[in-house]
């Protein structure tokens, strides 16, 4: 394997694994705590045993989402020194802060998995609490340090050198809030319905009812309400990608020509040698509307690009339509739920609505990783968008592709006990947290 | 505000060396008991570091977010040509973090304990052996900018007598350090008898790997003895350390269990004073006798002021959170599982 395919596979695999602990190290502790309310306030025992249940499995997340996070940051460095030699101090800011709000959490979560029946019951639902807002906090830095590579900011770049550098104006760049807003909203949607799923699994199997139907209902309704969410901050996103980065919006699209009133292409295959789509469902006007705002306006093609400015259009591509699809099934089952919540009570007793979730279990995740894909392959071949190019900031180590087999064997290694134990973890639902027959809930 | 940054990064250092020093070196010692009383061990263990242990790898994030942001030639230097030490060490930190989470966590308690518990305990000992040697190394003269074959470049950077011995004093400071620890968190007395035993024993091997050390560092031409003895402080703060230790040994035999792990912190701090003291500020010597410095090789001054604001407003949240967790779980000590 060539040595900077296989630094940038490492890079994508790092990066793909630790988002999905973090998004959980960042939803779950919302989810405790409501449940956690729910016990001290009622005083019922299955929120007890759910608050505990699910902080088990959290203790186990967020142990690996924090060594695969201590990894990502000498990853940087073994993988892309030049890159971290100039961007380290500019983009540094949100790192340094994110430290802060990891540092936090870490404590706070020290209280909250070993402060039962130790502190004032109330300060200690706090710190459950303060566990999600720190998390929520970081995901919010680390994203606007890599909206930063998407548009970059607080800096001069003179014939080759970073000047005027101002961290401030770096963090707070164009991209900072799209990409922040949409990543949280999207961690609330795929930690939702994962485990929604999981839940409705178990009732369908009528083991535990009570308590996986109480379960089930606090990651739905933060699931749903997410995921109903999702399309419009979507649409934020689009148009500010459209603004910023015309080249990715373009891939995204497979969209060639520059052209008014341009029409979305929804499907299809790209080919970029013949620079056409086939296949695909074409409709007018809305690709404009959708960047700009208005039906008639003008959408940048690839044309407009250098060869060597482009990105890679077929995995763009299909990325960004696999998110976009799934976001509307997650979109449509939610409000189909709603629906159950407000006006059909009976859906919510009867096995498809269950069976529908326990369909969408992954979906919300594969959205998040090929979300991550658009953004960024579709920034590629620019590691800082328009200023420096990912080949120029790849190490000179050779042999980097025995580093990705270590490490791809280690996450696989990683993520098959990970998924083992959160197997086991649901499979003892009912020898630790089952109530003796009679007893009240 | 350039003097806060460095400050910050000596004493992220020093913490994760205290801190997640005894957290690894709790694993190591856990390598070195029979078999008989591993079990015993694990329990104490867990429950000493278990609300903490999370918190004290942060310390190492810490150091390494403000060398990229602050210092980020030094940063990409090392990462070049470390490569390889530091990707073995981040191999161990990901199997030691997921295998004490996962051993306790697990909701059966079976032969995949089998698994866990010796992966455990031994990225226990090769994390910090690979940490000592990229500290070794880095100021070990022997990383070569212009080297022009792989084995130069990327291989002799790290391997060499004086970073393996480096490697190994660190193990046993740690091995020491988490052993004064635990005689504190044990109520049997026999257990208490076995970690002082286990203190001792590490204590004799830091000896034995310090002088390794200064041994290797005259094999490879390293002046360590000038930076050690070659000015009052660390003349001074290695009598201080030495002198301790005297101290050490009596209140071990004395059965004190508090101070010592005083004495033992300050012999830590007294070493890494001297080590980097003479050297300040550079924290990385090339082969050509060039170096990089904390000074010199600073980021832009606005990033520098940044960053100071930000360690010095995180620690006035962080510091005093985390003295109250390790006060709570110090003062009252029940059961910590969460179950
Ligand atoms: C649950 C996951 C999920 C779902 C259902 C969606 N997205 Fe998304 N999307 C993400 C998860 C995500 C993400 C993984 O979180 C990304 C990657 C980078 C980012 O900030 O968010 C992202 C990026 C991303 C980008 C690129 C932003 C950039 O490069 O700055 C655009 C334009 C969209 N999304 C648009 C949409 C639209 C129009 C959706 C309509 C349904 C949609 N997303 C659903
Ligand atoms: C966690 C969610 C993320 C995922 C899944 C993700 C995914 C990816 C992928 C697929 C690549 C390879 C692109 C290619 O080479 O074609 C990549 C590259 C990279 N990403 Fe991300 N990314 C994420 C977040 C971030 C963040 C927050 C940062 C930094 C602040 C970042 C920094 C980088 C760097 C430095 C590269 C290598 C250079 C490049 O290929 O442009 N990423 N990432
Ligand atoms: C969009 C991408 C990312 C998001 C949303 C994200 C979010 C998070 C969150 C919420 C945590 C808390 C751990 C948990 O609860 O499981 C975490 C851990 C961590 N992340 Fe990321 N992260 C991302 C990418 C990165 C990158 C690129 C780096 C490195 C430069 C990084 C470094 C870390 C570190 C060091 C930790 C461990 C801290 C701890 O122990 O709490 N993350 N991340």
């Amino acid at each position: 394997m060539d040595d900077f395919i296989a630094a940038r596979s490492q890079m994508a695999l790092s990066l793909g694994f630790h988002i999905i602990f973090s998004c959980i190290g960042m939803v779950m502790p919302f989810f405790m705590a409501v449940a956690h309310y729910y016990y001290l306030r009622t005083d019922k025992i299955v929120y007890k045993n759910i608050t505990k249940a699910w902080s088990k499995g959290v203790a186990i997340f967020f142990a690996t989402g924090a060594v695969s996070g201590t990894v990502l940051s000498f990853e940087l460095g073994l993988l892309w020194p030049e890159f971290m030699k100039h961007a380290g101090p500019i983009f540094g800011m949100p790192f340094s802060l994110e430290g802060t709000a990891f540092f936090i959490e870490a404590i706070a979560l020290g209280f909250f998995l070993y402060g039962w029946d130790r502190f004032n019951k109330w300060f200690h639902w706090v710190t459950g609490v303060i566990v999600g807002v720190s998390g929520l906090a970081s995901g919010i830095l680390v994203v606007a340090a890599n909206a930063w590579m998407n548009s970059p900011a607080g800096f001069d770049f003179v014939n080759g050198e970073y000047l005027n550098v101002d961290p401030m104006k770096a963090m707070f760049n164009d991209a900072w809030f799209s990409q922040s807003l949409h990543m949280c909203i999207a961690a609330f949607a795929a930690t939702g319905f994962a485990v929604a799923g999981v839940h409705a699994l178990m009732i369908i199997r009528r083991q535990n009812v009570y308590f996986h139907t109480k379960s089930f209902t606090i990651a739905a309704i933060f699931g749903c309400v997410a995921a109903v969410l999702q399309p419009l901050s979507g649409d934020i996103s689009a148009k500010d990608v459209a603004k910023r980065q015309p080249a990715k919006l373009a891939a995204m699209e497979a969209h060639f020509q520059t052209e008014k009133a341009a029409g979305l292409v929804v499907g299809g295959i790209p080919d970029e040698k013949t620079k056409e789509v086939k296949y695909g469902i074409k409709i007018p006007g809305l690709l404009s509307f959708m960047a700009h705002g208005d039906f008639n306006s003008e959408v940048t093609g690839l044309d407009k690009f250098p060869k060597e400015n482009q990105p890679p259009v077929a995995i763009t591509h299909y990325a960004f339509q696999i998110m976009v699809g799934l976001g509307m099934a997650m979109m449509t089952l939610s409000l189909l739920y709603f629906l159950a919540l407000w006006k059909k009570k009976k859906w919510l007793q009867s096995d498809w609505l269950l069976k529908l979730f326990v369909a969408a279990t992954p979906i919300g995740f594969i959205a998040v990783e090929a979300g991550w894909t658009v953004t960024e392959v579709g920034r590629q071949p620019w590691i800082i968008y328009n200023v420096m190019r990912t080949a120029d900031a790849v190490t000179p180590m050779p042999g980097i592709s025995y580093s990705f087999y270590m490490f791809t064997a280690m996450y696989l290694s990683l993520g098959m006990i990970v998924t083992f134990m959160l197997y086991r973890q649901i499979k003892m639902v009912d020898k630790l947290y089952d109530l003796p027959d009679g007893a009240k809930h | 505000m350039l003097y806060v940054v460095i400050i910050f990064l000596w004493t992220a250092i020093l913490l994760y060396l205290l801190l997640g020093g005894a957290d690894f070196g709790a694993g190591i010692i856990e390598l070195f008991t029979s078999k008989a009383n591993k079990i015993q061990t694990r329990k104490t263990l867990y429950e000493a570091i278990g609300p903490i242990w999370e918190a004290n790898h942060m310390w190492l994030i810490i150091a390494i977010v403000i060398l990229f942001v602050g210092f980020p030639t030094i940063y990409s230097t090392m990462s070049v040509y470390l490569h390889i030490p530091l990707t073995i060490m981040l191999l161990g930190i990901i199997a030691r973090g997921t295998a004490f989470t996962f051993r306790h966590y697990d909701a059966v308690q079976d032969e995949m304990q089998d698994i866990y518990n010796p992966i455990f305990a031994y990225s226990s000992f090769i994390t910090p052996f690979f940490l000592g040697i990229i500290a070794g190394s880095a100021v070990s003269g022997h990383i070569d900018t212009t080297a022009k074959n792989f084995m130069d470049a990327y291989i002799f950077s790290w391997l060499h007598w004086f970073s393996v011995s480096v490697g190994l004093f660190t193990v046993s400071i740690c091995g020491f350090l988490a052993a004064v620890f635990l005689i504190g968190e044990t109520d049997s007395a026999i257990d208490r008898k076995r970690f002082e035993l286990k203190a001792k024993a590490f204590n004799i091997a830091a000896v034995v790997c310090g002088i390794l050390v200064f041994i290797s560092a005259m094999i490879e031409g390293i002046p360590l003895i000038d930076w050690v003895f070659g000015n009052i402080v660390g003349i001074i703060a290695i009598s201080a350390a030495t002198l301790s230790l005297i101290l050490l040994w009596y209140l071990l035999y004395k059965g004190n269990s508090y101070f010592i792990r005083i004495l033992a912190g300050f012999q830590v701090t007294m070493i890494l004073l001297t080590t980097t003291y003479r050297h300040y500020p550079n924290i990385v010597i090339l082969k050509n006798g060039g170096y990089l410095s904390l000074i010199e090789h600073s980021g832009h001054p606005k990033t520098i002021q940044a960053l100071a604001l930000a360690l010095l407003i995180g620690s006035v949240f962080i510091l005093p959170a985390l003295f109250y967790l390790i006060y709570s779980f110090q003062k009252n000590k029940v059961d910590y599982a969460v179950d």
